[in-house]
């Protein structure tokens, strides 16, 4: 579904070249939750951005469904969430979840039928109406996935998207992106900085290192597809979130000894 | 509300103008004594001082002698005379619109030009700075005899200067605002494949609604000053700034500074209009609460 070999991008930089990726390899499968993990400066949030081809690779090749990232970008195949909800504040929550579709043509009736799915989806019914600054700030990123799961794309790519909030908020919305994701059948990549939060959602998880920002470890998850918070306590996610660490750790070594 | 109304409002603005009003009749008595010594002898202390306060010609007319005079050529002139400060108003209103409007669309459409086009990013900003830098008393007269030239008189070559004066806060103010959405907006617009006129429409526009209206209330004072320079030299016998010439013609001070303050009335209701439209405007695109 998404291929990435032998991926290098350097950013020229008043300071010089700075490495942001080195030798990146890696295969996304239909279906796939992936989460990339690392500390900040590792590239893992550059890497979603080559695939969405916002950056582009200094050297390397990268397919999305069978398209450069280009292609695929134009023909809208993925949903992008940022770190930020990214709302418009003069549109209402529907009208924020119209916007893509009013961008791509889509016609009144098909707007307010994809709209009223999305907003069964992440549970925001009744909110419809409200503008941004009257949501918490799940509420807001709750509006933003619904954004990006509005119109016909496969792959949802989402950076760092419960960053900024508590982790009772975010164990809520873990639970539910999981829910999602088992209803929709998308393909997700997913930009995070947290152990357990990777563990948890992850059938892939890719952990990541900077300085150059390259690939440490690809686990493939043993837990199964169907999961509760529970599962945090047992002996297969602790032995999952031992070998994130050790990951990551192999790829501090260097720096910090 | 009411309370806080009084408190932020009414009395920290009636205590500025009851100050300046006392500091103006002070004034007017230094101003004016030589006329009153040299029109009447022998006159007590107290006396002197109310004639200060009364000349027909004074070097410095008093707040009650323009109020009066303002009221009497406002209220009590039929708007067609030539003595209706309400005529002589309506003339420079429509010369500060039609600029107005000119000038905005003129700033609207370079600012366009300057966020979309790299080659006028780089080459447009510097002539529109150095446009403002030329005193607008020095182009003000070419500009009238120029289009008399080709034969246009009356309301255009006015609105030309305001347009001249007004297209700048507004290049200034949009450029900024339609650059204000944050790269998040504009990669989220690139992730939809969103074209640049929908980028334009859905985002950069909307953005900058509130830096328009603060752009286009300095925008609108300019355009007034610009229809009023506009009709000094060009020898109009209308408008506010034809008003002002014929007060210093016939050292009518009362009547130049009536003028002045039919400008200054006309400029606040200008600014405090388009106030009004912000917050309606912003408040319905919920920007403000």
């Amino acid at each position: 579904m998404i291929s990435v070999s032998d991926v290098n991008l350097t950013f020229e930089t008043n300071d010089g070249p700075i490495n942001a990726l080195k030798n990146v390899s890696m295969e996304v499968n239909e279906g796939d939750f992936v989460s990339f993990i690392g500390p900040s400066g590792c590239g893992k949030t550059t890497l979603l951005r080559v695939i969405a081809a916002l950056e582009t690779p200094t050297e390397g090749r990268v397919t999305v469904n069978n398209m450069t990232p280009d292609e695929a970008r134009k023909a809208r195949q993925y949903g992008y969430v940022f770190q930020a909800a990214g709302l418009y504040p003069w549109r209402t929550v529907s009208g924020n979840i119209k916007l893509p579709l009013e961008i791509m043509g889509y016609s009144t009736s098909e707007k307010e039928d994809r709209t009223r799915k999305v907003i069964d989806l992440v549970e925001l019914n009744g909110f419809e109406r409200k503008f941004p600054w009257q949501l918490s700030g799940g509420m807001q990123q709750r509006a933003s996935i619904a954004r990006a799961l509005a119109f016909d794309a496969n792959i949802l790519l989402m950076d760092e998207p419960f960053g900024a909030l508590d982790e009772i908020v975010r164990d809520r919305l873990n639970g539910e992106l999981l829910n999602l994701w088992a209803r929709t059948r998308k393909t997700i990549c997913f930009v995070t900085h947290s152990i357990p939060e990777a563990v948890f959602l992850s059938t892939k998880i890719v952990v990541m290192s900077p300085r150059p920002g390259r690939i440490t470890d690809i686990i493939e998850s043993t837990l199964p597809k169907k999961r509760n918070l529970n599962i945090r306590d047992g002996r297969e996610f602790i032995k999952i979130a031992q070998r994130v660490r050790e990951g990551l750790k192999a790829g501090q070594t260097e720096d910090v000894f | 509300m009411k309370t806080s109304y009084l408190a932020n409002k009414f009395i920290p603005v009636s205590t500025i103008v009851i100050l300046i009003g006392v500091f103006w009749y002070v004034v007017a008595v230094p101003m004016n004594s030589d006329k009153v010594s040299r029109q009447f002898k022998n006159l007590t202390a107290s006396e002197h001082i109310l004639k200060c306060w009364s000349l027909k010609k004074p070097k410095l007319p008093t707040p009650h002698q323009i109020i009066t005079e303002m009221v009497n050529t406002t209220f009590f002139k039929k708007i067609s005379s030539k003595r209706s400060l309400v005529y002589h108003g309506w003339i420079t209103l429509q010369a500060t619109l039609a600029g107005f409007f000119l000038g905005t669309l003129l700033g609207i459409l370079l600012a366009l030009g300057i966020v979309h086009n790299k080659a006028m990013d780089l080459s447009v900003m510097p002539w529109v700075i150095a446009s403002q830098t030329i005193p607008i008393l020095a182009i003000a007269p070419m500009i009238i005899v120029v289009m008399n030239s080709v034969g246009v008189t009356g309301l255009l070559p006015k609105a030309i200067i305001s347009m001249y004066l007004s297209f700048f806060p507004v290049v200034v103010g949009m450029v900024k605002g339609l650059r204000s959405p944050d790269q998040i907006q504009l990669d989220q617009m690139k992730t939809w494949s969103a074209s640049s006129n929908q980028i334009l429409w859905y985002l950069r526009f909307p953005s900058s609604l509130p830096f328009l209206f603060a752009s286009l209330k300095v925008g609108v004072a300019a355009s007034l000053v610009g229809a009023i320079v506009g009709e000094l030299p060009s020898g109009a016998i209308a408008g506010l700034g034809a008003r002002m010439l014929a007060g210093t013609y016939y050292g009518q001070t009362i009547m130049i500074w009536s003028a002045l303050f039919a400008a200054a009335f006309l400029a606040a209701f200008l600014v405090f209009t388009i106030d009004f439209l912000q917050k309606i405007t912003l408040k319905r695109m919920a920007i403000i609460r």
